[in-house]
């Protein structure tokens, strides 16, 4: 195989424009970077970087805004849906996102997204699902599965003390605002090849002014969970999605086409 | 001291009316909705609440008309960080509640004021705690000037008396807003907001900032954040001396205050909002009778007219602050005038509105007190200050107060102290208070009997002497 030299080498893979190049304060194996990564990627080919305004949540992606390049609200813990219907219906030019983590919005913002869905607000939010209340130091959160332990279940979830995982997205699927509502994964490359076309979609349905959109990532926290990054992957893989089953849970964008 | 208005640094310039304003009778509710209108509000979120939902009502049905952004929320957390997110843009915003969706906005208040975003919050207040009643009142004045959330900040806070008045103050509020990047409340209560007057359409639609900070997408430029959060104790204690020195600023430039009769005023009625329309009445009667009343009335609640009323306190015997509360202004007053003259109050609370003529009996208290302790005070040694008020029903500030050691004004032994025996050192009130002086809970520095004390003492507190 002969390589000519005159041709300049072609790079495959760089850092997405949208994502800083600095390193972050996730803990070793967290999949707050593959999140960010995809975001940036997705963004980034759709050229909505200079129009997006994102909002960011209480919680470890609080900083998201030092990670990823565009303008960037602070809300208060769960409030990020309300945010971003405030910046979404005085500038119906931006493109509006919101950011957070499982604790954010499925337990202290709940009526926050579900009226943000009801309303089909046209933003599309990203929702970073691990189960746990990472950032004040591993305590169970509303998504954490049976039988896990946290520092607050010490035993383990138990359903008759801490009731059950919630199941938000579906829930929110069944709205009529909501233009499209998926779940995917980063625990594998296919899993996170999967995950961005849902983002893509996710940002598409707010581009085609078809409504509310959310797309939850199930990741991993290995330091809250108690497990080398290897281990959190495997156990994301093999037990997590077996609470909160991968794919797409409505699209009433292709109904509609 | 005459009638006057001060106001900040940059004076807001009278409005050039062609024609003679219409005068139309409006709800209060309405005239401030459409007063935000006219002043170019962009968007309003709100919650249906008792005694504002016309505000709500009214902006359901116009800012559609005008093309505008309006949202019923969810809840009050709801439209406030909805307000939240569309003043983060540079957009003019407006929020009403009464005072139980206040208490739901305070998180935001404090985040508000922390990522310097520039919001007009109404407080049509209400009765409380709690639910409380849905009647007039006046008891959110703490949670309006030192409450809310949490952090270390001030929002002004802005209080017409009369809807006209009201009306103006809505452009005033968004002036300040965005000259300071800060929320700001008006807070109006039950009968500001569902009173009839008649009012001049007479509008005012501030100028339009530079917004250098706002959030437009980060198109040819660098991103930005608009945050409260700083992780790194020096950030943050910069990011607070920075919101400090606003806050003096604000201080500094845009006390509001009116005064009315005060130039031959021997008792001035200290009040704001609804209670100062009472208190106009009251002095009037007053002045009938012979005695010689003025009015002070802040306008702005923060910044506090302290100065001004220091000032005053130096050449009037007596202030009587009425409210429609159980008297927290007052608290405002007293520190203002530091034992310069006596500082009665006068209030009715949980909806009820004090009369002119309860006000008018509670001057005459005042009156007789203070010319009663004064006489009982030169008797036993030549000072000016008197006990603050006359005979009355135990205050709360006395329900605090342990029972005094060695005769003074006893409430009793069976008197309650939450702090204990050992928070009130017995030798702040060794001495006992001068006779005929009912209610007096001065303790006495001890001075000669005979030397006239040099002009001007030493404070008195309600506990001077204290050392």
């Amino acid at each position: 195989m002969s390589v000519d030299a005159t041709t300049p080498p072609r790079v495959i893979f760089e850092r997405p424009e949208l994502l800083a190049d600095r390193s972050t304060h996730y803990c070793p194996g967290c999949g707050h970077g593959v999140v960010h990564r995809l975001l940036a990627e997705v963004l980034g080919e759709l050229g909505l970087g200079p129009r997006t305004i994102a909002v960011a949540p209480v919680g470890c992606s609080v900083f998201a805004f030092d990670y990823l390049e565009f303008d960037w609200c602070e809300a208060p813990h769960g409030r990020a849906p309300a945010v971003a219907t405030g910046i979404r219906r005085v500038r119906p030019d931006a493109f509006v996102l919101t950011y957070q983590g499982d604790g954010d919005l499925a337990a202290i913002g709940t009526a926050e997204i579900v009226h943000a869905a009801a309303r089909g607000e046209l933003i599309t939010a990203i929702f970073v699902n691990n189960g746990i209340y990472g950032m004040t130091g591993g305590q169970m959160a509303p998504t954490s599965l049976i039988g896990q332990k946290t520092t607050s279940t010490p035993r383990g979830r138990e359903a008759s003390l801490a009731g059950y995982p919630i199941p938000m997205t579906e829930m929110l699927a069944i709205l009529p605002g909501v233009a499209y509502a998926a779940r995917g994964s980063i625990a594998d490359p296919s899993a996170i090849g999967k995950t961005k076309a849902m983002l893509r979609r996710a940002c598409q349905a707010q581009l085609a002014g078809a409504g509310f959109a959310i797309v939850e990532v199930l990741s991993n926290c290995p330091v809250g969970w108690g497990m080398t990054p290897v281990e959190s992957i495997r156990y994301l893989r093999e037990t997590v999605v077996g609470t909160y089953p991968l794919g797409v849970l409505v699209d009433r964008m292709k109904k509609e086409a | 001291m005459t009638a006057s208005v001060s106001a900040g640094e940059a004076p807001t310039p009278p409005v050039a009316v062609p024609d003679r304003p219409k005068r139309v009778l409006m709800k209060g509710n309405e005239a401030i909705a459409e007063a935000a209108i006219q002043a170019g509000c962009d968007a309003y979120f709100g919650y249906p609440i008792t005694p504002q939902a016309e505000l709500l009502e009214w902006m359901a049905r116009r800012m559609p008309e005008e093309g505008r952004v309006f949202i019923q929320a969810e809840s009050e957390l709801g439209a406030i960080n909805m307000a939240l997110g569309a003043a983060a843009t540079g957009a003019r915003v407006l929020v009403s509640s009464s005072s139980p969706g206040m208490s739901l906005m305070a998180e935001a208040m404090s985040y508000m004021a922390g990522q310097e975003v520039p919001v007009v919050l109404i407080n049509v207040m209400r009765g409380g705690p709690g639910l409380g009643s849905i009647q007039p009142s006046q008891s959110d004045y703490f949670q309006a000037t030192k409450g809310h959330g949490h952090g270390d900040y001030r929002v002004p806070v802005l209080a017409p008396a009369s809807i006209g008045e009201a009306m103006d103050l809505v452009a005033t509020s968004f002036e300040l807003a965005e000259r300071y990047r800060t929320p700001v409340i008006m807070l109006a209560d039950g009968i500001l907001g569902q009173a009839m007057e008649p009012v001049e359409l007479r509008y005012r639609t501030p100028e339009r900032l530079e917004t250098p900070w706002a959030l437009t997408g980060a198109d040819g430029r660098e991103p930005r954040v608009v945050r409260s959060l700083h992780l790194k104790p020096e950030e943050l204690e910069a990011h607070n001396e920075d919101l400090q020195a606003k806050f003096h600023r604000i201080a500094g430039h845009e006390v509001r205050w009116t005064g009315e009769q005060l130039d031959d005023a021997e008792l001035v009625i200290v009040a704001y909002g609804t209670a100062a329309r009472v208190a106009r009445t009251a002095i009037a009667r007053a002045r009938a009778a012979g005695m010689r009343v003025g009015l002070f009335r802040p306008i702005t609640l923060w910044p506090f007219p302290e100065f001004q009323l220091a000032e005053l306190s130096q050449r009037v015997r007596g202030m009587l602050v009425v409210e429609l509360s159980a008297g927290q202004m007052v608290e405002d007053v007293r520190l203002a005038v530091e034992g310069r003259c006596a500082v009665g109050f006068d209030g009715r609370m949980g909806g009820m509105v004090p009369s002119p003529d309860e006000v008018v009996a509670a001057l005459r208290r005042l009156d007789e007190s203070e010319r009663q302790g004064t006489r009982a005070l030169k008797a036993r040694r030549p000072r000016r200050h008197a006990p603050l008020t006359g005979p009355r029903p135990v205050t709360r500030a006395e329900w605090h107060r342990p029972p005094v050691a060695g005769g003074g004004p006893s409430l009793g032994d069976d008197v309650f102290s939450p702090f204990g025996d050992d928070a009130w050192s017995p030798e702040w009130e060794q001495e006992t208070p001068p006779p005929g002086v009912p209610g007096s809970t001065s303790g006495q520095v001890p001075g000669q009997a005979d030397t006239p004390v040099p002009e001007p003492v030493a404070p008195a507190t309600r506990n001077g002497g204290r050392p």
